[in-house]
């Protein structure tokens, strides 16, 4: 159970750029679940992972994790648990280093980073076996330099990096979104594989209105630092398309957008 | 010949300290002017422990660790108070120059007579023809041994996450380490290797001066640019044997505009244009970045 309670937080407080984004905001995420997120830009959705991952820390509040209170957690800690996908495919990879050794330095988490040789050859298959699945061809890359791979091979690269050892929550911040649309059709579905087999709770921010509602089994649309909509199970496999767009184009009217 | 073996003697020596400039400049990314104190400093507690009789060797090793020490201190600075990279350096480089000068004593400290790795009772029984080369003798195995030392630890699971933390630092976040430590650790290495680089030099040379350390930075991250774009080409070849090389290259090169009758007081104003040039033909000024490693 991931919770955030009466969380406060604003940007550049008493400047004239002042920007409170959340108050009192509140949601909790079971475990298990897999929660996609909605929403217009500036709504929170980004600045609400940040909290949970701790890049910000909130005014007020509590972030909880299965009880723990990590509100002040440094940023690194958080993540023995965690695996996060960002947008950009180069932020989950080292480009200047080779597949196998990206993929020996993301099997080595949480364990001790001691003078003992960086890349361990009985994990050859291992590797193989992981990348034959994502169905690129990487497999027969592991010797090349991640820097030269696509933006899609890298972004399965990275996806691969953040859940091969075992954690808990999966943070994925529109990971399809710099991906081409085969290329995000595949990573979408390698994601949601490695969500079923590991049981990770899941929070996915995306724009692709139709992955918001393929995927998981809850909903979230989120405007001015608040949920609008929270769909779960049930609710949300009957919600279609077009329910999503009215609401969007509510929320454009509201803050004087023209369509 | 002279002028060739004395151009290897001096690549050499400072290609213990362009080894470690690769690891701050190359590897993480982190402009470091420690160094220019950081060497002297080697300098000084190498010549001082010699004058208290301690064995040469030791004192070379005790000189790394002195090295260590500053690195970790500006690695403080810069992660821990959250001073930038720059400034970090330059305030513990500064600092430096005073404690240099407290450890030697003065400002000017020969040890001419002193027993050093290059002037002992083994290297004397050396045949009379031999006895030009001497210092290249011992020169070599230390280099090597940098070296392979280097190479090995950058392949180790620490010396992957070293590598990482320059090539993209917020992954070694989600990978549950702080990149703030490994930068002090790498800072910690490199500066140990510089000092160790003014140690032998002083031992080279057998004396200690306080501003045996401007310039060192240019000095190195030419040497270190050069080797990396000279050799780019050969993928066999390790990176910091390509820093090895570039050293002995740039060596060269000083040698070579001495030789044209630039006179040996315009050294540092050589040095200066000489990684300008290098800078502007290798295009390293536009930030682009380069590979890393191989």
């Amino acid at each position: 159970m991931l919770k955030l309670e009466n969380i406060n937080k604003c940007y550049n407080p008493g400047t004239v750029n002042e920007n409170t984004i959340f108050q009192d905001f509140n949601l909790s995420i079971p475990s298990g679940q897999f929660m996609t997120i909605i929403g217009s830009n500036g709504s929170g959705k980004t600045s609400m992972l940040n909290l949970i991952c701790g890049n910000i820390k909130p005014d007020q509040g509590k972030i909880v994790m299965d009880e723990e209170n990590m509100t002040n957690m440094s940023e690194h800690a958080r993540y023995k648990r965690m695996g996060r996908v960002f947008q950009d495919p180069a932020a989950g990879t080292c480009p200047s280093m080779t597949l196998l050794e990206n993929l020996s330095l993301a099997d080595n988490k949480n364990k001790a980073w001691n003078l003992t040789k960086a890349v361990n050859n009985q994990r050859i298959e291992f590797y193989q076996e992981k990348l034959k699945r994502v169905g690129l061809g990487l497999e027969n890359k592991l010797d090349e330099i991640v820097g030269s791979f696509s933006g899609g091979e890298r972004q399965a690269v990275a996806l691969l990096m953040a859940t091969i050892t075992p954690i808990d929550y999966l943070i994925l911040d529109e990971h399809t979104a710099a991906l081409d649309p085969k290329a995000a059709e595949t990573i979408m579905q390698l994601t949601a594989e490695i969500i079923e087999e590991q049981n990770l709770t899941t929070l996915m921010v995306t724009h692709n209105l139709k992955y918001a509602l393929e995927y998981g089994d809850r909903l979230i649309m989120m405007h001015k630092g608040e949920i609008l909509l929270d769909a779960f199970d049930q609710e949300k496999s009957q919600l279609i398309l077009n329910d999503l767009l009215n609401k969007f184009f509510e929320i454009s009217i509201e803050v004087g957008n023209a369509i | 010949m002279t002028i060739l073996i004395g151009i290897f003697e001096q690549g050499l020596i400072y290609a213990v300290m362009a080894l470690g400039l690769y690891i701050t400049y190359v590897i993480l990314d982190l402009p470091d002017l420690t160094v220019d104190g950081s060497f002297p400093l080697g300098s000084a507690v190498c010549v001082a422990l010699i004058i208290a009789g301690v064995n040469p060797v030791l004192s070379l090793i005790i000189s790394f660790f002195a090295g260590v020490v500053a690195g970790i201190i500006t690695g403080i600075i810069h992660v821990k108070l959250g001073i930038r990279d720059l400034i970090s350096g330059i305030i513990v480089m500064t600092g430096l120059y005073t404690i240099n000068l407290l450890i030697a004593g003065k400002s000017n400290v020969p040890i001419f007579e002193a027993t050093t790795i290059f002037n002992n009772d083994l290297l004397k029984q050396l045949p009379e023809s031999f006895k030009q080369y001497r210092v290249l003798l011992v020169l070599i195995p230390i280099v090597i041994l940098c070296k392979i030392a280097l190479n090995r630890y950058l392949h180790t699971k620490s010396g992957l996450l070293l590598r990482s933390v320059g090539d993209n630092q917020n992954l070694i976040t989600t990978m549950a380490k702080d990149p703030g430590n490994m930068k002090i650790l790498g800072l910690a290495l490199a500066n140990g290797l510089v000092a160790l680089s003014g140690a032998i030099l002083a031992q080279q040379q057998r004396f200690f001066e306080a501003s045996q350390g401007t310039g060192t930075m240019v000095m190195g991250l030419a040497s270190v640019i050069i080797g990396i774009r000279l050799f780019a080409k050969i993928k066999l070849m390790s990176f910091p044997m390509k820093v090895i090389l570039g050293s002995i290259v740039y060596k060269a090169i000083v040698a070579a505009a001495i030789a044209l009758g630039l006179s040996a007081n315009s050294l540092k104003l050589i040095t200066a244009i000489l990684l300008l040039i290098i800078l502007l033909i290798s295009e390293h000024g536009k930030k682009e970045k380069v590979q890393q490693y191989d």
